[in-house]
Formats: C-alpha cells, sequence, structure tokens
C-alpha cells in the first residue's frame, strides 16, 4: 500500500513498520541532493518533528516524521550517494518508523489524491 | 505578483527551453532548464554554456576626458586602457565602502560599462553626477554570456570574421548586417565571452549558439556556484557599501597610478579611507573548504572554536561546488588566519569544521 502526504513524502506499508520517501515531484522541485543527513535509529519521533536534512545545490529542507512512532532503520547508503533521490526517488527511501499506532496510514492520500494536489 | 518584473528579450526562448523562471533583481530569469543546476555547471566547465545575462545594466559614456572624469568614481586605471580592452573595476563610497563592481570597456569613441542589475539604476543616477560626460543607458539590446572551453570554438563558428582576441579584450563583430559588441570574459572562471546583441535579433544569436552540439543553456544557479567555486565575489553577498575593497579582497583592481604615491593618485570617493588600508587590512575575504558534504550557505556564523566564544565572521557565500565535488564558502575573517586553519561553523545548531582555504577553488582557464 502507498501513500502520499502533503509534504511529498511517499509512504509505503511493510509489515508493522512505514517506509518513507520523498516523491519524484518534491526531487525535482529540490534539484540536485548533494547532502542528507538521517536520524538515529531507535528515535523516537513526534509526527511533525523535522528529523532528516536534505540540501540541494539550491537549499536545505527538512523531512518531517508522517507519524508518531520509531526509527527502526536508516538509509545510510544515502549519505555517500544522495544523488540516488534524483536518479529514483521511489525507491531511494529515507528510513522506516514503526508507528505507535498502526491505522495512522488510513489518514494520508492515495496515489490519485496526490497527482491531483502537484497538478 | 510577476506583474512588475521585467522581461529579457531572451524570455520566450527561456520558456520554450523549459526553464524554471524565478524574479532575481527586478527581472524574471532563468534559475535553471531541465538539465538541472548540476549538470549545467559541470556542462560548462566541460563543454560551453550560454547565459542570458541581459539584466545586467549596459551603459554608454562619452565626452571629453570621459576616462579621466569616471576615474573620479572608480579607482581604476581607465585613462591608461588602451582602445580594444577592457578592466573590472568597483564604484566606491565616501566611507570608503564598495557601491558595485563594473566592467569598463574602451571603445575608442566611448566607453563601455556593465553594472549589476540591482544596482543599475543607482549607478546610472551616480554617472550622471559627472560633468561633460553623456550617460546613455542602453535599453534596446540583450547580453550573453557563452562560457567554457568550447566557447571559444562555438563562437568562432558563429563568427568567422571574428578577429583573435585575448582575455578582457573587446571588439564589435557583424552578424547578418547587425553589430555584435564582443569581450572575451565572464564571470565563472572559465574562458568565454559576453556578447551585446541588438534585442530584436538575441533569440536568433542564442538559438544558433544552443544548436552547436557543444553549447547548452546555464541558469542563474549554476551561474552562481561557477563563479563561487571560481573565487569570485558577488555584489551584495561578498560586498557591499559596509566593505571595503581591501576587505573584499579586490585591492588588486586598485593599480599602482590610483594608490599612495602613483601618478592620479586618489581623487575617487572614501580614497582616504582606501588607500592606507591597502596591503594592511586586518580582515578580508577568505576561501573555506567546509569537511564533509553539508553546504554552508550565506549567513552561517563562523567561530575560532569548536565550542564558545564569539563570531569571527559570517559566511557571505557558500554553497555545493559540483566541480570540486564539495561545499564551498566565502568569508570575511581575519587575516592573521593562516590558510589550512580550521575554523566552525554554525549549521543546525551544531558548529562543523571548515578548513581556510586559497580561492579559486578551481583553476581558472582565461586566455591571456
Amino acid at each position: 500500500m502507498l501513500k502520499f502526504t502533503e509534504d511529498h513524502e511517499w509512504l509505503r506499508a511493510d509489515g508493522d513498520e512505514i517506509v518513507v520517501g520523498i516523491t519524484a515531484h518534491a526531487s525535482e522541485q529540490l534539484g540536485d541532493v548533494v547532502f542528507i543527513e538521517l536520524p538515529e535509529e531507535g528515535r523516537e519521533v513526534e509526527a511533525g518533528e523535522e528529523i532528516v536534512v536534505i540540501e540541494s545545490v539550491k537549499a536545505a529542507s527538512d523531512i518531517t516524521a508522517p507519524v508518531a512512532g520509531t526509527i527502526t532503520a536508516v538509509n545510510s547508503a544515502l549519505a555517500d550517494s544522495p544523488g540516488a533521490v534524483n536518479d529514483d526517488a521511489m525507491t531511494a527511501w529515507f528510513f522506516r518508523i514503526k508507528p505507535t499506532d498502526a491505522s495512522m496510514m488510513d489518514g494520508f492520500m492515495d496515489e490519485a489524491a496526490y497527482q491531483a494536489l502537484i497538478g | 505578483m510577476t506583474e512588475d518584473l521585467r522581461r529579457t528579450p531572451l524570455y520566450d526562448l527561456h520558456l520554450a527551453l523549459g526553464a524554471r523562471m524565478v524574479p532575481f533583481a527586478g527581472w524574471e530569469m532563468p534559475v535553471q532548464y531541465p538539465m538541472g543546476v548540476m549538470g549545467e555547471h559541470l556542462h560548462t566547465r566541460s563543454a560551453a554554456g550560454l547565459f542570458d545575462v541581459s539584466h545586467m545594466g549596459q551603459v554608454i559614456l562619452r565626452g571629453p576626458d570621459v576616462a579621466a572624469r569616471l576615474e573620479t568614481l572608480v579607482p581604476a586605471d581607465i585613462v591608461g586602457l588602451p582602445e580594444g580592452r577592457q578592466r573590472y573595476g568597483l564604484f566606491t563610497t565616501p566611507q570608503g565602502g564598495v557601491l558595485d563592481d563594473l566592467m569598463i570597456a574602451n571603445k575608442g569613441d566611448h566607453l563601455l560599462l556593465v553594472v549589476n542589475a540591482g544596482c543599475a539604476d543607482q549607478d546610472i543616477a551616480h554617472l550622471r553626477t559627472l560633468d561633460g560626460v553623456t550617460v546613455e543607458p542602453v535599453a534596446d539590446r540583450a547580453l550573453l554570456a557563452l562560457q567554457g572551453p568550447g566557447a571559444e570554438g562555438a563562437l568562432a563558428r558563429l563568427l568567422p570574421d571574428m578577429p583573435p582576441m585575448k582575455f578582457m579584450d573587446v571588439c564589435d563583430v557583424s552578424f547578418q548586417g547587425r553589430d555584435l559588441w564582443i569581450s572575451r570574459s565572464g564571470y565563472t572562471g572559465e574562458d568565454g565571452f559576453e556578447i551585446s546583441i541588438p534585442a530584436d535579433a538575441a533569440i536568433t544569436v542564442a538559438q544558433a549558439l544552443l544548436a552547436m552540439e557543444e553549447v547548452a543553456p546555464i541558469g542563474l544557479g549554476a551561474r552562481d556556484s561557477l563563479r563561487l567555486e571560481a573565487g569570485l565575489p558577488l555584489y551584495g553577498h561578498d560586498m557591499d557599501r559596509t566593505v571595503t575593497p581591501a576587505q573584499a579582497a579586490l585591492g588588486w583592481s586598485i593599480p599602482k597610478v590610483r594608490r599612495t604615491g602613483g601618478a592620479r593618485a586618489g581623487g575617487f570617493p572614501g580614497d582616504d579611507v582606501i588607500l592606507p588600508e591597502l596591503g594592511r587590512a586586518t580582515r578580508a575575504r577568505r576561501g573555506l573548504r567546509p569537511e564533509g558534504r553539508a553546504p554552508v550557505r550565506e549567513g552561517a556564523p563562523l567561530f575560532a572554536d569548536a565550542q564558545g566564544g564569539e563570531p569571527i565572521g559570517t559566511v557571505s557565500s557558500g554553497g555545493f561546488g559540483p566541480s570540486v565535488g564539495g561545499p564551498v564558502a566565502m568569508a570575511i575573517l581575519p587575516v592573521d588566519l593562516p590558510e589550512g586553519a580550521t575554523v566552525y561553523a554554525e549549521l543546525r545548531g551544531k558548529r562543523l569544521p571548515a578548513r581556510i582555504a586559497p580561492m579559486p577553488f578551481v583553476t581558472q582557464t582565461y586566455k591571456r
């Protein structure tokens, strides 16, 4: 199941965890990504908390935690090759989060709604 | 929102090329094309990039002794500038700061100036204070920059009659019956040319160059990263009215003849502040190589130590250098810090080490 946030994150349910990345639309808007700072594994985060710093050639931006939960894994390969986000945003995942409430995915947009949002 | 923005003669071409347009100094300008900032930057360094810099102010000055009169505003050797040559200079303030930086070309019966877009109105008013000088803002021409190792070959194919030119030479060349004003210069650290074109011929010239395999359109994003890697300061960021030429590390633009003891020493705004400081400034613009990959951007405070203390400077320009393959920055810092010394940039509450490094960060390839 693939869902999307208004902050242009994609969320993929995988067992009782959610894999999080940014959309191709977001990566195009950011431009060439040159630096990514990921959260520590095991960190407990609140929904909306800024947990990833993503720097492109143009500007710095933040990625927020889509839901409250615990960070179970991060894609540390992105630190060495941040350009992977531009090459294929849908496979360049940032982190996995175990939500405190499993129903939290329900409130997000499906792909059709997200496509309508970005026009 | 955008109704007050001015458009260059190349506006329609930018849209056709898929540019992302942004407001810049009162103009609607392309920040990048579909290739992206990184690709455009690297393309310019390896082949040739075409930039629309028509937003910059082109100004013609005429009159008896125009060179000597301009020297009352600009501490450069303009009287000694040979016909067919161009020079970099500064407008200075009575307090010793920098009002703008500019290019000055001797075109024989007149001088041709190129000034920053955001300062053009102010500069023109400033120039109009000169007695006996006619100031003609050039309103009906575009300005293109063609930069990179492929620039010379590309321009030679467009203009087979172009005479041989060295860095900072200027000349007029005819193209389809129209006069192009050409200088061998730019602001990328690469060899290249700036080409002033009658507005109604601008798209034709741009399209003829873009049709060449090695030429790609380049936006303002890459223009900024290219000039940053080349160690070239940007007005309003690396220097302004509060920064003296010596602090901006631009004392080299003030030649011996205008310095204390020279034949035409002083005689420009702020000379009493600017001349005694040359070679004696305690703070000056320095290069920085932040460790790691995180770009350190304009405004980041700099500290001498990893913890505590007061800031010793602020990053004036900074970002990721695609050719360097890492972050680069500039800041005005104490001159007694040796090259290789480590300072600390505060970024998101953390202090990141950055080495003081020589500029340019990449080798300039001007054809002198």
